[in-house]
């Protein structure tokens, strides 16, 4: 017999001390970021008009002659493009000769609704606490990815080997998908304040209900597998969480310009309006969630094969309907519904993001309904 | 009444179409039995009924997650039905035990498929047919496309269209160039998502292939090997078998082996003390009919070998205690390795001995038989109510907890008997000091038998390892299929289908108009972008004439200079701009 031990308690250590002031410092940036609400409730709430969109063709337009001054051949196209609303927008591209350079202009025509001016409306300080809560959630994100990496370490294998492993994980990836959103330039800094909100709930659960010691893992997660299958349904999970805020934000948002329409001058439970207004608009909303969702679809189908296949070695069999695979194949079904219902069936809208809303209460079910209330071979070590 | 008014010209009602999905029929056309089957057949493989049943099949599958299933745990259904007696039969009805072999389950996931062949298959030839043929011509009224844009320009017609097929050929578009006064280029690009569409849903069929197969010709048995020993792949030495139509015992696969030895260790500190940490079993092994030559091999969970068509994985493990036993004279009636079971996570293990064999005592034929406990890691004392319980899984303080029986162990009545439990109804238990006579072991100690009936010995112990034999074809097909899917879910997710047509033609003036005009779906604004760099790089070709007011917009072109083009002189600014295609047909 051979006794296993191999735990480096020293980093486990580091690893629940990291953990712990990830919570802090995302708690810190929770902070930040409804400072950047509230500043920015104070300040004008000006829609990002169409007059700033105008005074930023005029401003590429007044260029755009003494450009064509000095260089004659510059070369300038305007695209018009019908938006789905009925509106037209344009887009004016305009390539200096010799120099290679492209400008860009987007103006806005009519029909189109504009978007929100973000979080910090037009405060300064709404901004400054933006950028201090951004730079927070960066700062959140490293020490909770250390100490996912120095949980790892402490055991040298994949840190997820129970739910508190895979939750300090899941935290990471939706911040991740997050700040992925921030790099990519795209205005989403109204998202921190949901996103590290529910990283902080995540972590919290983690640490207090389902905390575990850093330990080896039993034979059954011995599995170069548990790399591949539980890290894309760790950022699978993540994902999807972020579509699923942003599916929520869309639902609010048609709701409170519906109540706009009808005479209200409230969003949906009383909310302030100035929120509302605040967040893109609901077609942009409505367009993000989709293209996150269909992004990582096959991703998420990903994680099923993988799993199938680590069943198969594991188990003899790749498909045994386990509670687990079971929930995981809902979960595939239902956004494989919304997928279809908004890519043709004329699902657009409300009722698609109800069918998202739904895929996501599947995939929330799988992780924390399969695994404590129902049995099934994927239970664990340090589960409940 | 009649929209063909307001209806887009034949020409752009094709150019506007970019997926090849059926228009949908919405009542029985035709009478009688054929108009009401084809009806049916239309609404069967119409989008909607398809993901009815999509629906369904997800809501269908909770059950099987939520009540105990016969093909996973007979005995937790057996439990189960125990406990609801009421309703359990209801349940039986419903085949809500066997959810996913259920009637109504099957009847779900067969329709879907039905109804996904008949969308697939048209499809397919359809698309085959449009990658043959080229790309639809461009629509006479650019402007209603999603997407424009024009500018004048002196170069001559023919040379903008050939420049315009060169620039959209370099950006790898399929791109047909017409000739002619009305000379004009369409190009299409992005077909790998109609490609990855199909191949998605083709290799849905792969997947139900590999399923069928794999449910229709494979086997499985289970066979509990004690260290040292060895097995052949036959029908008489598995423990338990379970084959289907095409795959009886007749057809096992020719191998066999022998275990050597099994390690396992486990946590020793810590809240998950006593967790296994590794269970490795090493083996010598040989295929076909020559059993001298031997390979070695390693079985571990989720390490299954492969030998001879077959999988072999370990599933569970125990302990063996080596058992002698002898008469009143000494003479040995039993010795044998006698695997025991166990009881929970820290192997408390149960099991028999029966001593067939015994002989005569006092002129009487007799057999003894003998129950009780292996603990590998025994306490100082049990506990007055719990018995006797192992305190950790590996064999750190190993004991043998036993009773003893004389009398008619049942095994000559020729009935098959379980080999883990005695028969009771013919034995009496040994009494010593005015109890059940009962001994603890330790590894090489002798108990002496009440009544004269001789001694037991605890020689020593063994590990034994259980092992799942499994044949199971269809699993390279499945896998394939389940590979294509993704593939196929990327091209069809990620790839943008999006149409370019260029048109330059004469106005009036002698002054060349340049349009372009883009379609792709809704969700992308990148053939906005696409058509603009496509439209600055054509401008070295057909630069733009400097305009008199204002350049060019869209939505208000100057109508006296392209009077005599009808496409263009269409007013654009009140008819609506066309919706990005097929918005609302069927993927």
């Amino acid at each position: 017999m051979i006794l296993a031990s191999g735990v480096n308690p020293h980093l486990a250590e580091l690893s629940n001390k990291l953990i712990y002031s990830a919570m802090a410092v995302y708690l810190l940036a929770m902070f930040a970021y409804m400072f950047e609400w509230t500043f920015g409730s104070k300040g004008a709430v000006a829609v990002r008009s169409a007059e700033q969109a105008t005074l930023a063709e005029t401003a590429a337009a007044a260029t755009l002659p003494q450009q064509a001054k000095v260089a004659k051949a510059a070369k300038s196209v305007t695209v018009t493009v019908a938006s789905p609303g009925g509106g037209t927008t344009t887009l004016t591209r305009t390539a200096l000769a010799g120099e290679g350079a492209t400008v860009v202009t987007s103006g806005r025509g009519d029909g189109d609704v504009l978007d929100g001016p973000g979080a910090a409306g037009t405060s300064e300080k709404g901004d400054m606490a933006g950028r201090m809560a951004v730079s927070l959630t960066v700062l959140g994100f490293l020490i909770n990815a250390g100490g996912v990496f120095t949980r790892g370490l402490s055991v040298m294998r994949w840190p997820w080997g129970n739910m508190y492993e895979f939750s300090c994980a899941f935290a990471v990836s939706t911040v991740a998908a997050f700040l992925m959103l921030l790099l990519a330039k795209k205005p989403v800094r109204w998202l921190g304040l949901p996103v590290v909100l529910t990283a902080v709930l995540t972590l919290g659960l983690a640490t207090t209900v389902l905390y575990t010691d850093s330990e080896q893992l039993v034979p059954a997660l011995h599995s170069y597998w548990l790399g591949i299958h539980v890290t894309t349904a760790i950022i699978s999970g993540g994902a999807l969480h972020a579509a699923f805020v942003v599916t929520a934000l869309y639902l609010g948002k048609d709701t409170y310009d519906k109540r706009i329409a009808a005479g209200k001058t409230t969003g949906p439970f009383n909310t302030a309006a100035s929120v509302w207004d605040r967040l893109p608009a609901a077609a942009t909303l409505d367009k993000l969630s989709y293209r996150i969702n269909a992004m990582v679809f096959p991703l998420w189908t990903f994680t099923i094969i993988a799993g199938a296949i680590w069943a198969e070695s594991a188990w003899g069999k790749y498909w045994e309907w386990d509670p687990k695979e079971t929930w995981s194949f809902i979960t595939w079904v239902a956004y494989a519904c919304y997928l279809h219902a908004r890519a043709t069936a004329g699902w657009k809208g409300r009722k698609a993001a109800y069918l998202a809303c739904l895929a996501f209460a599947c995939f929330v079910f799988n992780y924390y309904g399969v695994n404590i209330f129902v049995t099934g071979k994927h239970s664990y070590a340090g589960v409940g | 009444m009649s929209d063909t008014d307001l209806k887009p010209p034949a020409d752009e009602e094709s150019a506007e179409r970019m997926s090849s999905a059926p228009v949908e029929a919405d009542a029985p056309t035709g009478i009688g039995v054929i108009g009401w089957t084809r009806w049916m057949w239309r609404q069967l493989t119409s989008m909607r009924v398809a993901l009815i049943l999509l629906f369904l099949l997800s809501l269908a599958a909770i059950p099987g997650s939520l009540i105990p299933q016969n093909s996973q745990n007979a005995f937790k259904v057996q439990t189960w039905k125990a406990a609801h007696q009421s309703i359990a039969p209801v349940y039986e009805k419903l085949q809500l035990f066997d959810v996913y072999s259920s009637v109504w389950f099957s009847a779900i996931y067969i329709l879907l498929f039905i109804s996904l062949a008949g969308c697939i298959i048209p499809r397919t030839w359809q698309f085959v047919g449009v990658i043959r043929a080229d790309p639809p011509a461009a629509p006479h009224n650019l402007t209603r496309m999603p997407v424009y844009a024009a500018w004048h320009t002196d170069a001559d017609p023919e040379t903008v269209n050939a420049a315009a097929h060169r620039l959209l050929r370099k950006r790898r578009f399929r791109a047909h160039l017409s000739t002619g006064t009305k000379g004009a280029v369409a190009a299409e690009k992005g077909y790998l998502r109609e490609v990855g569409n199909l191949l998605f849903h083709l290799s849905l069929f792969a997947l139900l292939a590999g399923f069928a197969w794999a449910s229709l010709a494979s086997g499985q048995g289970g066979k509990l090997v004690v260290e040292g020993d060895g097995f052949a792949n036959t029908m008489t030495q598995l423990d338990d078998f379970t084959g289907s139509a095409f795959y009886g015992p007749e057809d096992l696969d020719p191998f066999g082996f022998k275990l050597d030895n099994f390690t396992a260790s486990y946590q020793t500190t810590g809240d998950q003390m006593g967790n296994a940490r590794e269970f490795v079993a090493h083996i010598r092994y040989w295929e076909g009919d020559d059993s001298s030559k031997l390979k070695a091999g390693d079985i571990q969970v989720n390490h299954p070998l492969d030998i001879g068509g077959s999988k072999v994985f370990l599933i569970g493990h125990g302990y063996a205690p080596v058992i002698t036993v002898r008469d009143a004279t000494g003479k040995v009636v039993y010795h044998d390795t006698v695997p025991f079971l166990p009881q929970d996570s820290n192997l408390t293990s149960t099991g028999v001995v029966k001593v067939g064999d015994y002989g005569d005592k006092d002129g009487k034929k007799v057999q003894l038989g003998f129950q009780g406990f292996f603990l590998p890691t025994a306490p100082a004392n049990f506990g007055p109510t719990t018995g006797p319980i192992s305190l950790f899984p590996g064999d750190a303080s190993p004991l043998l907890v036993l009773t003893a029986y004389a009398g008619d162990l049942g095994t000559d009545s020729g009935l098959p008997q379980n080999v883990y439990q005695l028969d009771l109804t013919h034995l009496t238990q040994l009494q010593q000091d005015g109890g059940p006579a009962k001994a603890k072991m330790t590894p090489g100690q002798v108990w002496q038998l009440p009544n004269n009936y001789g001694t037991i010995s605890f020689d020593s112990y063994k590990q034994w390892a259980t092992f799942s034999v499994s044949h199971r074809p269809g699993n390279s097909v499945a896998l394939t299929g389940a590979v294509l899917a993704v593939l196929g879910l990327i091209g069809s997710l990620f790839v943008q289908r999006r149409r370019i047509w260029v048109r330059a033609v004469v106005g009036p003036d002698g002054r060349t108009l340049v349009e372009l005009a883009g379609l792709a779906r809704s969700e992308s604004a990148r053939i906005a972008e696409e058509l603009a760099e496509l439209a600055v790089d054509l401008q070295d070709d057909a630069p733009a004439l400097e305009e008199p007011a204002e350049p060019l917009p869209a939505e208000t072109p100057d109508t006296s200079e392209t009077s005599d083009t009808p496409d263009a002189s269409s007013v654009p600014a009140t008819s609506a701009p066309a919706r990005p295609a097929d918005s609302e047909s069927k993927e």
